[in-house]
């Protein structure tokens, strides 16, 4: 793939000159801070007295500090629930988005809307939403004859809140992955099927399911690699409270590092993070070369 | 068994259905967002909530600078945004060229060292660049910002991809008429990339304008912050003015809205197209 057959020039000159705004960002913004990060996490230091080595003692604190197990139960347990659902809701609306009809690009609007929209804004109006008394969910649930929770000041209903929010904000996302995944089966497929007559249960199991399974392989990981980094609607709406029950991995490297000024330690856990990342990108490389159309 | 006819018109009228159900939920905390910013402070605790208030009160919108400087804001969102999106466009396709098209040592080292690099998630960053930053003395200024975000691998990586596309004669074309690479590039690539700079404008757009993170780590001067971030902090001084603070999320919303409502397909093409998310 990264051998290809360039067009005219052998000139090392007009590269320099092409290559060079890019480079030297690259080198500055990113390579030395990959580098720094690397050798950080080696390290205890605040930014104010002298830096020490410490070799991998850091790694080694991760596994015995409750709170960095608590936050990554906590990333895993958001994982848990919100991967399922942002996999099943998008499938089913990429579906029945996959004909022609009507309205098309009124719906894709609709559900694309909170994609585009700032989380830390419309994570104010979920706040709101959210609001005990006086909030829309808590309306809703009491229609329903449910006396609603105190979603934000509660251990066990904070994080559901944050998940509720996440789902809502990256359904469309998903949902057009997998609306492009579905207009690449050939039509072929689907008019064999209907020359022998198959019900749309098993068109949906049969055909499209297992048609679509690199597409939802590739969604599944880049979700789960993006709910890893969930950050911005757990500062907002709940600010990781009450006692850490909605607190997650970012989170708590964003602490260490800008709050309690563990330079060293919040680099470790950024480390962790990759690691994890890094493991299911390999996972999705592997997969995606055993599945071929045709 | 039903005919076929009936079957596509049962499956077209369950689609709507749940299509409309669906759209409707998804666009409930956005009508509720601009309910309450037309509602007086009054009608906003009121069970169970009204959709629209007794009386219509446009004038939060105007209150929206009374607890913090909004438009002060919106123009720092503004300038910042654009620099990056100037500097992200420039540099991505100018090193999208070379590695599409020019021939030099180590390009594939270096073109691996920057697919490798999208890898890594950006919380590795933040702090080497927090550090940077508080070295060279740029906190608290825009500087923070800008400069980091002047370049991206991923930029580079999508120009290059799409300059691999654009047919080898057109620039052997002008080669012969005596273009140098510098003239290739301006004159013959640029012009047909408007797709790909469409797709990394509105990503680099998206993406700035919403940036939460890197101002909250990098901004702490009220009067240097961004939008998003200002939201952030000021949230306690509205208390519980909740049809003010509305009126100020819609504000910060609608520009990016409008610039979605008036691109959707560019949007849906860029998603498709990278799998990338703004």
């Amino acid at each position: 793939m990264l051998r290809t057959k360039t067009i005219f020039y052998y000139d090392s000159f007009w590269a320099l000159l092409f290559l060079l705004p890019s480079v030297l960002g690259f080198l500055i913004f990113v390579l030395f801070p990959i580098a720094a990060s690397l050798g950080l996490s080696f390290t205890k230091w605040d930014l104010s007295t002298k830096m020490q080595w410490i070799g991998i003692k850091n790694f080694h604190e991760i596994f015995a500090d409750r709170v960095a197990v608590k936050v990554f139960l906590n990333t895993l347990y958001f994982i848990a629930i919100t991967v399922p659902l942002l996999i099943i809701i998008p499938l089913l609306l990429a579906i029945a988005m996959n004909q022609k009809m009507r309205g098309i690009r009124f719906f894709r609007a609709a559900y694309f809307l909170p994609v585009v929209s700032s989380m830390v804004a419309i994570s104010m109006v979920w706040q709101w939403m959210y609001n005990k008394e006086f909030g829309l969910i808590n309306y809703f649930l009491s229609v329903l004859g449910i006396s609603g929770p105190n979603w934000l000041t509660s251990a066990t209903w904070a994080m559901p809140a944050i998940m509720i929010t996440s789902i809502w904000k990256n359904i469309g996302f998903n949902m057009l992955l997998f609306l492009a995944g579905l207009q690449s089966i050939p039509a072929s497929f689907y008019e064999a099927a209907d020359l022998d007559g198959v019900n749309w249960y098993r068109r949906l199991m049969s055909l499209t399911i297992p048609l679509l399974s690199t597409t939802t392989f590739f969604v599944v990981v880049m979700t789960v690699i993006s709910s890893f980094q969930v950050f911005d609607q757990v500062v907002v709406i709940t600010g990781g409270g009450p006692s850490r029950s909605s607190s997650v991995l970012v989170h708590y490297i964003y602490q260490n590092a800008f709050l309690f000024y563990r330079m060293g330690y919040a680099s470790a856990l950024g480390w962790l993070l990759f690691a994890l990342i890094f493991i299911l990108s390999l996972v999705q490389s592997r997969f995606s070369r055993t599945v071929e159309f045709d | 068994m039903l005919k076929k006819s009936t079957r596509i018109y049962l499956a077209k009228f369950v689609s709507y259905f749940f299509l409309g159900v669906g759209a409707l939920i998804m666009l409930i905390p956005f009508i509720w967002m601009l309910s309450t910013s037309l509602k007086t402070i009054d009608d906003v605790f009121i069970v169970p909530p009204l959709l629209f208030g007794r009386k219509i009160m446009l004038s939060n919108y105007l209150k929206v600078s009374d607890q913090f400087p909004f438009f002060l804001l919106l123009f720092n969102t503004f300038k910042i945004s654009a620099f990056v999106l100037f500097g992200q466009l420039l540099t991505s396709s100018l090193a999208g060229f070379a590695f599409s098209s020019l021939r030099f040592r180590f390009k594939n080292a270096l073109f691996l060292l920057y697919l490798a690099s999208i890898m890594i998630p950006y919380h590795i960053l933040l702090v080497p660049t927090f550090i940077l930053m508080r070295f060279l003395k740029m906190l608290d200024t825009h500087y923070s910002l800008i400069l980091p975000a002047l370049i991206s691998p991923f930029g580079a990586f999508l120009m290059r991809q799409f300059f691999l596309t654009i047919p080898k004669e057109l620039g052997n074309a002008a080669k012969i008429d005596g273009c140098n690479p510098f003239g290739i590039y301006w004159y013959v690539f640029l012009p047909l990339s408007k797709p790909a700079l469409t797709t990394l404008a509105i990503f680099t757009l998206v993406s700035t304008w919403n940036d939460f993170l890197r101002p909250l780590v990098f901004i702490n001067n009220n009067l240097k912050m961004t939008l998003t971030l200002g939201i952030y902090a000021m949230q306690g001084n509205f208390a519980t003015d909740w049809p003010v603070l509305m009126s100020v999320v819609v504000l910060s919303l609608l520009p990016v809205m409008i610039l979605f409502l008036a691109a959707q397909d560019m949007f849906v093409r860029g998603v498709t197209l990278s799998g990338m998310k703004a």
